[in-house]
């Protein structure tokens, strides 16, 4: 069953690699990061989990040192943040062409300049066309089942996996959870048994130059793993809710069934949305919640099934696609084109930077929706001095004056 | 003399290098010292191309190729899961004079610093010869590439890789050359039995980016290690110099510039020729001084430098 700790999201992701016996953790420092890879550098020196540590000089060089481990047949992990996953961009390309089942654990912060630390999930959405597998915590439990998850699910479609915590308010807030039991995660995850090894015995070349007449179907083979990899992301959730006790899928619905007011989210502000919705509720407005766990592979069906017949949906992107929209806004938007029955999809970009997304802020964009007719591409919320709405050319803002109601 | 090379070939006829290829050449003659149980790992240079295109492959050692400027940390991964392993595989990081010195640098300076345990081997051919001929941080001053046109030739001296190497203090480092494969065996076999990070930079003969007929690949060489622009030496723990070849004098410096189209607009330039050549000694002196300082009873070297 596990023991129930005190543990910081951080912490909990340390746990997760460790319970998954990861055997080769290469890693930079990076803010708010850091702490996982302290404790599982911690680990390693004791003993407690039987692995390399490699304590690597960039970001860049922690995803090749895994890239290495892995070509040769060991289970590597790493984590990041920001960016420390951007300098990575290149190589988390080379994980998946490579077919290595890596997992990273990546506490999703705004990209500089100004430099700034704090919760945004553009870095790690960013990495969307990388064909890594995407998962979304919003807690600490999740924080360290998600690393277990998804190994179990790499190994099976040889694609490599991240999974965003939230700076901060997932990574350094502590809740309590269960750490399980090494011989049940044993079960559920058993050894990776590699296809190849780079074994001498076996002289092959792996990666090398591909010509025009093969190239694509090596990556169609790739994408093919990708689609395949839904289903099977189904199943081990299952499995993970059989074998460790809580089941997690590509979705998870709140107060749904008869919601005309649907709200979008994925990650740790969620968990206000969710308690926003009770209220909600409780004003006579039919609210309902729609968490994104899983963005790729990404969950079609699910959101089809959930989203069509709605009145209006309001997709929450603490992330922003200059020039488009929230990223999950468009997503969704593309998920549903040509659906019977598809809601007008409201796209509002809050939380930037670490801004509060507060439980009044979801009132104050539940009013909006309620009361707004055209579904705007991108709906700002909290810009100082402008009222939520779209970007309007030409109107003076002022950064430094304080924000309203919040301590500095 | 008695050459004790072995027979055995790690490396199969009609790879994609070009006539006369150093690197080619230095692969073959690497894994002759390495062994079977040996794993390569080939970041972009021309052994990207040389090894050939997916699914052949031209060696009987594995290979994973990698990205530009990973060679020396995909190495040190793959050496931790070996080692996680049990097993005690030699694993070489096989990357160019771009790879290393310019664009691999950081990583393979980590690597370094961390003392992995790899075998780092750089073949040096002086330039970005497989997206042809441009100018790297290794290119000597005066010469022509494509990006330092006779009008405009390289402005800077060659980066010294072998002192950045020897700053880090590993266990091993030492320049080779396949012209002499006695001498390059002999020092990848040392390397081989040392554990931590050893760096080994050959002088890697490119006919067609050196602007020369490819039946003099293995003089220009010779002539490189004999007129002392390319010492042949290995330096242990960073300070321990020792000179593995004492030249002959009456090789001079024009006598290997000569060989070159590359070295056109040095040769036509007096003044930047003598500067060339007041390097060469003064970095010949300095490895002279080294190598007393490392064995002070001087045994090795010519009267003609007492």
């Amino acid at each position: 069953m596990g023991e129930r700790h005190l543990l910081t999201g951080n912490h909990a992701a340390a746990y997760g690699a460790k319970l998954a016996r990861a055997e080769v953790v290469s890693a930079y420092p990076i803010t708010p990061q850091t702490m996982i890879v302290e404790l599982l550098s911690e680990m390693v020196a004791t003993g407690e989990l039987e692995a390399r540590f490699i304590t690597v000089e960039s970001e860049h060089s922690a995803m090749a040192a895994c890239v290495g481990a892995s070509a040769a047949g060991a289970r590597a992990y790493t984590a990041t943040s920001g960016q420390g996953l951007a300098l990575m961009h290149e190589m988390l390309h080379w994980a998946t062409g490579a077919r290595l089942p890596i997992v990273l654990s990546n506490v999703s912060r705004a990209m500089g300049p100004g430099w700034s630390i704090w919760a945004e999930q553009t870095d790690f959405l960013s990495q969307r066309d990388t064909g890594w597998m995407m998962l979304f915590a919003e807690s600490v439990q999740e924080a360290q089942d998600f690393v277990i998850w998804m190994y179990r699910v790499a190994e099976q479609v040889l694609l490599p996996g991240m999974v965003s915590m939230d700076a901060f308010i997932l990574s350094h807030t502590s809740e309590p959870l269960i750490v399980h039991d090494q011989s049940a995660v044993d079960a559920y995850l058993p050894p990776w048994e590699p296809l190849y090894t780079l074994d001498p015995a076996e002289p092959r070349a792996y990666g090398g130059l591909v010509n025009r007449d093969h190239y694509f179907e090596l990556r169609y083979k790739a994408y093919e793993a990708m689609d395949r990899a839904r289903g099977l992301m189904d199943e081990a959730g299952r499995e993970f809710g059989e074998a460790l006790g809580s089941a997690y899928g590509p979705v998870e619905e709140f107060m749904l069934d008869d919601a005309e007011y649907v709200f979008v989210s994925a990650g740790a502000m969620t968990s206000n949305v969710r308690y926003a919705v009770t209220q909600l509720r409780e004003r006579g407005i039919k609210a309902g919640l729609l968490r994104l766990i899983a963005f790729r592979p990404f969950p079609f069906e699910p959101i089809r099934e959930h989203l069509a017949g709605r009145t209006k949906v309001a997709v929450l992107d603490r992330n922003m696609s200059p020039g488009h929209s929230g990223i999950f806004a468009s997503e969704i938007r593309a998920a549903l084109a040509g659906l019977p029955g598809a809601p007008p999809i409201f796209g509002y970009v809050l939380g930037i930077g670490g801004r509060d997304i507060r439980v009044e802020t979801v009132f104050e964009v539940a009013d909006d929706l309620v009361t707004r007719d055209d579904p705007e591409r991108a709906l700002y919320v909290g810009v100082k001095g402008l009222p939520i709405g779209p970007t309007r050319p030409g109107t003076v803002i002022t950064p430094l004056e304080p924000l309203e109601g919040v301590a500095p | 003399m008695r050459w004790d090379l072995p027979v055995e070939e790690r490396i199969y006829p009609g790879t994609l290098g070009c006539q006369a290829c150093g690197g080619a050449l230095s692969m073959r003659l690497a894994l002759k010292a390495l062994g079977d149980d040996t794993v390569v790992v080939i970041p972009a240079c021309c052994w990207s191309i040389v090894d050939g295109p997916w699914p052949v492959h031209a060696l009987k050692v594995p290979v994973l190729h990698t990205a530009f400027e990973t060679a020396a940390v995909v190495a040190a991964g793959v050496k931790a899961a070996k080692l996680q392993q049990g097993k005690d595989t030699t694993v070489v990081a096989w990357a160019g004079d771009g790879g290393t010195m310019d664009i691999g640098l950081q990583a393979l300076s980590g690597a370094a610093e961390r003392n992995e345990d790899i075998l780092y081997a750089c073949y040096d051919n002086e330039a970005y010869m497989n997206t042809g001929i441009q100018r790297s941080s290794s290119t000597p001053l005066g010469t022509w590439t494509t990006t330092t046109p006779n009008e405009r030739p390289e402005t800077r001296p060659k980066k010294n890789i072998m002192e950045i190497m020897a700053a880090h203090r590993i266990p091993y480092a030492a320049t080779c050359c396949p012209a002499y494969p006695d001498d390059m065996i002999a020092k990848f076999r040392k390397a081989k039995e040392m554990t931590g990070t050893r760096f080994l930079h050959i002088l890697s003969v490119c006919p067609p980016g050196w602007k020369m007929d490819s039946e003099q690949a293995i003089e220009v060489m010779r002539k490189a290690v004999h007129s002392r622009v390319f010492p042949l030496y290995e330096v242990e723990g960073g300070l321990d110099y020792t000179i593995n070849m004492w030249p002959q004098y009456e090789t001079k410096p024009e006598d290997y510039f000569s060989m070159q189209g590359r070295f056109k607009p040095l040769l036509n330039d007096p003044e930047l020729l003598a500067e060339v050549k007041r390097q060469i000694d003064k970095n010949w002196n300095t490895l002279v001084e080294r190598h007393v300082r490392t064995h002070p009873r001087f045994p090795e070297a010519s009267p003609a430098d007492r």
